[in-house]
């Protein structure tokens, strides 16, 4: 089983050679491209199969290299929990998709193209399974590379600015995230690993280690920085809608499925364990912003004239929903971040997908040069529905399942004890209702106003066929969520209770001693011993 | 020790210095460079091999304690000798292309690097003073090699003077520090207890004396100009072997001589770092002339080297030694592309937008480019990034956070110059009508073996780092 995730991630740099190999022959690259993708879906399907569901907390599969570095604790650590099982299957799973949407829209240097995908889908792989800090930095940035490349040459107009945008943005997070994981390294290192540096992430998040609060705001506040830039949490999304618009669609599926979620699985993976006391201190403050973000991003989501950039901004205000959920910090809104990290994969992905679609064959994504295409394009109306109910959160979709339970855990949430969160949240869901239905119906319904809609073919089979899956899988999660929560809840139960004791377990440890004015009043130590 | 040991252990060095004597009679009765340099590239390799060996050895002292040998000295020579031989496999075409095939050249570099080894591995400050100038005044007279060209004599005239100048702080100091522990050996110098003002006066001119040659802030002034100026081989060389050897040189002195005084010297350095570090990649932004850029981002990756000696750790040193080796595969990579535009090209090839388009013209050649160049912005996972890691890991370990961060957001704004080349190459329509000859396949093997190694010890930095 080691073997096999190993081979998982790294099938897709060998299939990168071989479209070297064939570079001149673009049906060859293609076929390689697609041969590659859905032989990684295969394999990562024993992985599924085979995962201990109820040690979901515990990892699995795991590959244990010897140190990189003589002197430096950074090894060469892969495998999968709870949580990042579903991301990595989501992963694999929209690799052969994402390939065929690409299938007849991409001719400019089409070996180049599936290489990148080919790059990015390692790369995005490595950051799920990474147990090592330094090696999950390595492919967090790798990750940044092929996308770099893929919005700037085979991106729209103004795709140079847009690159620039997103690689310089990501870039800066991220980097001072480095500093602070150089840090923790040391620090780690110092408290629990016999002075030798370290970044395995089992030590990191483990019991033994804690940060003290100072040093805890400080790292919470970098780490957070680096992963709210990736997700995007208002007020650092303004790279998302050019980035977004200007990909190719290809791009911008990986982009949304794919790229966005590591930066909220890093805040569940790396914030929630290691700064318990510096998450629960700012989780007002992350909720406030990511609330900001569903109702920001919803309004001018509803604004839009262009159909992608309303779906990218409709990204902004899901993904508001998910951090909501990470910093209500109960297992019920965290379970419902996690689910709804795939949903929005799904949802916005298919969404991308039809998107794409239509502008192969009218070159433009403007509301209004359509109207009234569903009576020319049926089979295209209704998978475009099924993706905006989906999308929406209507109950039976899979959407519904993650908005229902961030909502319900954010209204019970102890540690944000204030029901407007989830109140303001759910505006979000009234508003997602009105914009998408708004164009829907602008889109599809009523009268074919412009003549050059009525000559629109329908979805051929491979439109059809590379949608179908994703449909299936929105249904699949809406009528029996258990199935795919019941991965992660043994991970979230675990992180969640252990986070928190570790986290009194520090604030105990801070009330013994002298502390600065300020770490005092944000972590509420003078209430404590006055209420004592 | 015997001499015979002694001198077999000096053995790349011997070889290289011959090799020049060589080369030079070769060049005045041959008519056929390409033997000259044929001889050349051969000794230069053989005593590559040989400081491999001696790296792989024990360490000690040679000639009463004039030089080093293996460990952090053999280290020095084998990145100096590296850096010389890949110089000499892209010289060769570029000089013939522009017509300055000259035997001498191979002798002067020789030459020049032989100073680098006896620099790098010197444990008594004569020594430095000596492979200092055998060094510098060869670069003086490369850095002019095109003649005819005007901007290439300012470039050697403003070389010499202003490393005539830093020498004179470099032999002050070196006097002053003789007159405060009355000796040049570093290991006299490192057992000074009474530190006076003619002590520190001493150091101060010392270190001033290589900032000027690491081109640090305030003292990089003649950086952009000599490598705009000097042809693309020789600024290559330049820029990796003869910067690895004065840093090298650098790191032997503070961690033999000054290693007692680090809570004197640290501070400075980590101004200095700050400095080099935001000028250098400040400056870099407002470049159009891609030569010119790349003198900047030098001189910024100074900076980031001089943020691992600030740590005053071993391992800072450490990480400023797998640094400088990284920094040479990359920067001579990015050199030896930039070389090939330049002369390949049916018409002149140096600025942003002179490369527009030219990604998919010649494809092979834009990808190895585009790896040195997110190498050199410290991208994962290439050796750029595994080298920044140490030095800023070894700051962070020293408490000098703000130097890390300062250091990491400079990173990201030279991310901005670097990923802007690829713009050019690859994002927007040629403007101008420039097709790209074949390149020389010496070039492209060497650009491709570089290639290799930079994605290489980026995944695998283990595998040198923990020889030293």
């Amino acid at each position: 089983m080691e073997t096999l995730l190993n081979l998982t991630i790294y099938l897709p740099l060998i299939g990168l050679l071989g479209i070297l190999l064939v570079r001149s022959n673009e049906t060859l690259v293609k076929w390689v491209s697609l041969v590659t993708t859905l032989a990684t879906f295969a394999l990562s399907v024993p992985l599924m199969l085979n995962f201990d569901a109820a040690n979901g907390h515990q990892v699995q599969f795991l590959t244990e290299g010897g140190r990189f570095v003589f002197g430096l604790d950074i090894r060469y650590l892969v495998g999968l929990d709870g949580l990042s099982l579903l991301l990595f299957m989501l992963t694999t799973f929209m690799g052969p998709i994402v390939v065929l949407s690409a299938w007849d829209s991409v001719h400019k240097h089409a070996a180049g193209f599936f290489a990148m995908l080919m790059l990015l889908q390692t790369g995005s792989l490595g950051v799920f399974a990474a147990l090592d800090a330094v090696l999950f930095y390595v492919f967090f940035e790798l990750s940044l590379i092929p996308m770099y490349f893929l919005i700037g040459i085979w991106g729209g107009e103004g795709r140079i600015a847009a690159t620039v945008k997103f690689f310089v943005y990501t870039l800066v997070g991220s980097l001072i995230m480095l500093v602070a994981l150089i840090y923790v390294g040391y620090d780690a290192g110092v408290a629990v690993n016999e002075g030798v540096f370290t970044s395995d992430l089992r030590i990191w998040t483990g019991d033994a280690y804690a940060i003290p609060l100072a040093q805890q705001t400080a790292l919470f506040l970098a780490f957070a920085l680096a992963f709210c830039i990736k997700v995007p949490l208002f007020p650092f999304h303004t790279w998302l809608p050019f980035a977004h618009t200007e990909a190719p669609t290809a791009g911008s599926v990986v982009l949304a499925a794919i790229m966005l979620k590591m930066g909220t699985y890093g805040l569940i993976r790396f914030c929630l364990p290691m700064f318990p006391n510096a998450s629960e201190a700012f989780a007002p403050m992350m909720a406030t912003l990511a609330v900001i973000g569903i109702m920001y991003g919803a309004l001018v989501a509803m604004v839009q004239k262009d159909v992608k950039k309303l779906v990218a901004y409709s990204s902004v205000s899901h993904l508001g929903f998910v951090v909501l959920g990470i910093f209500a910090m109960n297992v019920t809104a965290v379970q419902g971040a996690v689910i709804q990290n795939i949903n929005h994969g799904l949802s916005t992905g298919a969404l991308f997908l039809l998107v794409g679609m239509i502008y192969d064959r009218r070159h433009t994504r403007l509301i209004a040069d359509f109207g009234g295409i569903a009576s020319v394009m049926p089979k295209f109306a209704v998978l475009f529905m099924i993706a905006t109910f989906s999308s929406i959160g209507l109950p039976g979709l899979n959407g519904f399942v993650g908005e229902f339970l961030i909502l319900m855990g954010s209204f019970q949430s102890t540690v944000l004890s204030n029901i407007w969160f989830a109140v303001l949240g759910t505006t979000g869901v009234i508003l997602a209702a009105v914009y998408m239905l708004w164009m829907v119906q602008r889109v599809f319904f009523g009268e074919v106003t412009n003549e050059e809609n009525q000559v629109l073919t329908d979805l051929d089979t491979r439109e059809v066929g590379l949608l179908l899956p994703v449909m299936i899988l929105i249904v699949w999660i809406g009528i029996y969520p258990t199935l795919f929560t019941g991965y992660s809840e043994s991970h979230i139960h675990h992180t969640l209770e252990r986070s928190k004791a570790k986290g009194e377990q520090v604030a105990a440890a801070a009330r013994t001693q002298t502390n600065p004015a300020w770490v005092a009043t944000l972590y509420g130590l003078n209430d404590d011993l006055a209420s004592k | 020790m015997d001499l015979t040991t002694e001198l077999l252990h000096f053995l790349p060095a011997i070889i290289t210095s011959l090799a020049g004597l060589a080369a030079m009679m070769f060049a005045a009765y041959q008519t056929d460079m390409r033997t000259v340099w044929a001889v050349s590239t051969g000794a230069v390799l053989l005593a590559f091999a040989l400081s491999v060996r001696d790296l792989l050895g024990d360490e000690g002292v040679l000639f009463s304690g004039m030089v080093a040998y293996g460990g952090s000295a053999a280290f020095g020579s084998m990145v100096v000798l590296l850096g010389t031989f890949f110089t000499f496999l892209i010289a060769r075409d570029y000089l013939e292309k522009i017509r300055h095939h000259y035997g001498e050249v191979y002798a002067l570099m020789l030459f020049a690097t032989t100073g680098m080894i006896v620099l790098a591995s010197s444990t008594d400050l004569v020594s430095t003073f000596v492979g200092l100038e055998t060094m510098s005044i060869c670069l003086y007279v490369l850095a002019g090699l095109v003649k005819e060209e005007k901007r290439s004599i300012e470039a050697a005239l403003k070389y010499f003077l202003l490393g005539a100048f830093s020498t004179g702080f470099f032999l002050y100091g070196i006097a002053l520090l003789y007159g405060a522990s009355g000796s040049t050996s570093l290991a006299v110098i490192g057992a000074v207890t009474q530190k006076g003002i003619l002590y520190w006066a001493g150091v101060a001119l010392l270190l001033t004396g290589f900032f000027f040659k690491i081109s640090a802030v305030p003292f990089h002034m003649w950086t952009p100009d000599v490598y705009q100026g000097a042809p693309t081989p020789v600024t290559a060389y330049m820029a990796t072997a003869a910067k690895t050897s004065a840093f090298v040189a650098l790191i032997l002195i503070l961690a033999r001589g000054l290693q007692g005084s680090v809570a004197g010297w640290a501070p400075v350095f980590e101004i200095i770092a700050m400095a080099t570090m935001v000028v250098g990649n400040l400056i870099a932004l407002a470049q159009h002339n891609i030569k010119r850029m790349l003198a900047y981002s030098s001189i910024a990756h100074a900076g980031y080297a001089l943020v691992g000696l600030t740590a005053g750790t071993f391992a800072g040193y450490d990480g400023v030694l797998f640094y400088l080796f990284a920094y040479t595969l990359m920067n001579i990579g990015a050199f030896a592309v930039l070389g090939y535009y330049e002369t390949s090209g049916n018409r002149e090839i140096v600025n942003l937008e002179h490369v527009a388009g030219l990604g998919f013209q010649k494809p092979l050649m834009a990808v190895f480019l585009s790896v040195f160049l997110f190498s050199l912005a410290g991208m994962p996972p290439f050796a750029g990034f595994a080298g920044k890691y140490l030095v800023f890991a070894a700051a962070i370990e020293q408490g000098y956070l703000w130097l890390a961060l300062i250091g990491v957001l400079t990173s990201a704004a030279a991310a901005f110059y670097y990923i802007r080349v690829m713009v050019y190459l690859y994002f927007r329509e040629p403007e101008m009508d420039i097709t790209l000859g074949e390149a020389p396949k010496l070039a492209m093997a060497a650009v491709a073996l570089l290639a290799f190694l930079t994605l290489y010890f980026g995944v695998n930095p283990g595998s040198i780092v923990n020889l030293f």
